[in-house]
């Protein structure tokens, strides 16, 4: 199994590689993928940087160009995609229908994987981007329990991957709304989910209230721990109840050690780590404890257990301090 | 243009369902989308029920289109997609790519519904070429957006919702059974209880988002009224209503005899000025 760490720039791309990932994602300095933060990301130069580094250290890189072109502008994702196959990337991490179909004409060696925001959740989808494009591996949506992944893995036409580690996305990706509703901006059309320019914090009797686009997300204890502030992890009233909840799901991280094995087993490719956005500190922590895990389980599957450690420093770097799950869980559903 | 009613994505009693459909048989409104969007384990209105009202809505006059799942996720709902597909008469309105996939395999023609991500020319004219006949616009671009998309003229329809809640997010988790304090798989059918789904609002009481189950709505009817002749120029073949009440029906026969009707405050359509969804924007 393949492990996959994200490189949200040069800094935390070494990290990674120092840390034992087999391979990293990145993605350009543009709102052709969707985590386009600011300062974040790889112009052509520090991409062929990026490049030299990885094939010296005998890894891959792939290459994230995940957001739907805007008309009249289509011109610049098709460059991107130019760029990717001239850096010599070793996949293509792509979503829209019009960019596989582009990359597959022009690239045909190119590898292309489909993104977790074309939303494949199933096997007539991941068959029907297979024969249409040739797609070789899908990223599942964080949607599907244990037992989906590992039934859809029994058939799948193409190599699987999924999130291992990392921030809790609760909707089915590329098909959720919640971030433009409020602030007119998403990970589809270019931007990320919850832009930085529309969060503001303020302090107000001894509460911090948390805004999004003047929205009030939540009012929290000064002290508490919180997530980075979305939509889905917001404490909200309904019309029965007077103590504000979450009602979709609370700060936490997704945290995936115990189903190593099963993971395993399934035939699963790759473990992806989310955080691209996250400083090169978050991308050492977490894939040291990775790699140790991985190199555990390889060396005797059958005995695999996480270790409490492991868990304690990905706890530490996780929202709100906890991880969970998630879907794979079905009772979380 | 003319005015079609999109699927009934809550879950009510099936008496209501049946009432409510005889109704819009009743009424002049052409193109009825119908059918389960957004769970399987609402089992109110069953695939045959839904296939007796579709012919109940065709003996009327109308054009009918059934809807089918926002979200496959195991191999019994893509069973029962294949049998969706293959009903030998009704066009289907693909939610999932899966759908696309199988009705191209079936050679059959769809309708890309909004939870498909279309969003640019070249999308859609490979759609087209899959047997994409008519595609509704995600609920998150804009006038300008769909202005460029459409030029020159498309060989396939293009639709809008330009009424009513807007569905934002499907998710693998029940809210509402969640909110009930109850397993998914001991859901009872909770969103039952609620005929246009749970109203989250924020600690300031502003109303934010709908829980539909596993489907997350706007709290705001999306109205689009105002811009129905801009639409009309635009080329735009259907204005979708969203139904979450009877009186939608009210809405779409009036809009049909050319009466607009005001705007409230509590309405939204930022995403047709290329704003926040959530606002409510008084430009022309």
């Amino acid at each position: 199994m393949e492990l996959l760490c994200p490189a949200g720039n040069l800094a935390s791309l070494k990290a990674a590689l120092n840390a034992g990932a087999d391979a990293v994602y990145l993605g350009l300095k543009d709102d052709t993928n969707a985590r386009s933060f600011a300062g974040l990301n790889f112009t052509p130069q520090k991409l062929q940087e990026a490049a030299k580094l990885v094939n010296s250290s005998k890894r891959k890189f792939y290459l994230t160009i995940n957001t739907f072109p805007q008309p009249g502008q289509e011109k610049r994702w098709y460059q991107a995609i130019d760029l990717a196959a001239e850096s010599g990337a070793h996949g293509l991490i792509v979503a829209d229908i019009s960019l596989l179909d582009y990359a597959h004409q022009h690239y045909p060696e190119l590898p292309l994987h489909l993104s977790v925001q074309a939303s494949a959740t199933n096997l007539a989808a991941l068959s029907f981007y297979r024969e249409q494009f040739n797609i070789r591996r899908a990223v599942l949506p964080r949607v599907l329990s244990i037992k989906q992944v590992k039934d859809l893995a029994k058939v799948s036409p193409v190599d699987l991957e999924v999130f291992a580690f990392g921030s809790l996305c609760i909707m089915a990706e590329g098909r959720c709304q919640l971030s433009s509703y409020v602030t007119g901006e998403s990970p589809n059309s270019g931007g990320s989910c919850s832009p930085a320019r529309h969060v503001r914090w303020q302090e107000q009797d001894g509460k911090r209230l948390t805004r999004l686009n003047d929205v009030l997300i939540d009012c929290s204890g000064i002290k508490e721990q919180m997530g980075y502030p979305v939509v889905c992890k917001g404490r909200y009233l309904t019309e029965d109840t007077t103590n504000p909840q979450f009602l979709l799901e609370s700060p936490t991280s997704l945290s995936t050690l115990d189903l190593i094995p099963e993971l395993a087993a399934a035939g699963v490719v790759s473990l992806k780590i989310e955080g691209r956005q996250r400083s090169p500190a978050y991308v050492e922590q977490v894939t040291k404890v990775w790699r140790a895990a991985l190199d555990k389980y390889l060396a005797a599957p059958e005995c695999f257990q996480a270790q409490a450690d492991w868990q304690a420093a990905l706890a530490k770097v996780s929202e709100g301090q906890t991880t969970t799950l998630g879907a794979y869980e079905r009772s979380w559903q | 243009m003319q005015i079609s009613l999109g699927p009934l994505m809550y879950c009510w009693p099936k008496s209501n369902v049946y009432a409510f459909y005889e109704k819009v048989a009743e009424s002049d409104i052409p193109l009825v989308y119908l059918g389960e969007t957004v769970c399987t384990r609402r089992r109110q209105v069953k695939w045959s029920d839904y296939l007796a009202l579709a012919k109940l809505l065709q003996a009327s006059g109308k054009q009918v289109i059934l809807s089918t799942l926002a979200l496959i996720e195991n191999s019994s709902e893509l069973t029962e997609l294949r049998k969706q597909i293959a009903n030998g008469e009704f066009m289907i309105e693909a939610n999932d790519m899966a759908a696309v996939a199988m009705a191209r395999e079936l050679k059959l023609p769809f309708v890309c519904g909004p939870s498909l991500n279309n969003y640019n020319r070249a999308t859609l004219d490979k759609m087209a070429t899959w047997g994409m006949q008519r595609f509704v616009m995600p609920v998150d671009l804009s006038r300008d957006w769909l202005r460029q998309v459409s030029t020159p003229a498309t060989d396939y329809e293009v639709e809008v919702i330009g009424y009513g809640h807007l569905p934002l997010a499907h998710s693998a988790r029940c809210f509402t059974a969640r909110l009930k304090g109850l397993a998914k798989d001991g859901c009872d059918m909770a969103c039952v209880q609620y005929p246009r789904g749970v109203l989250a609002q924020t600690q300031e009481h502003q109303p934010l988002l709908r829980l539909n189950g596993i489907q997350t709505q706007s709290a705001a009817c999306c109205d689009l009224r105002q811009q129905f002749s801009t639409m009309a120029t635009m080329g735009v073949s259907w204005f979708r209503v969203s139904p979450f009440s009877d009186d939608c029906i009210a809405v779409a026969s009036a809009l049909m005899a050319g009466e607009i009707g005001e705007v409230t405050t509590d309405a939204c359509n930022g995403y047709w000025y290329g704003e926040a969804g959530m606002k409510l924007s008084v430009q022309p």
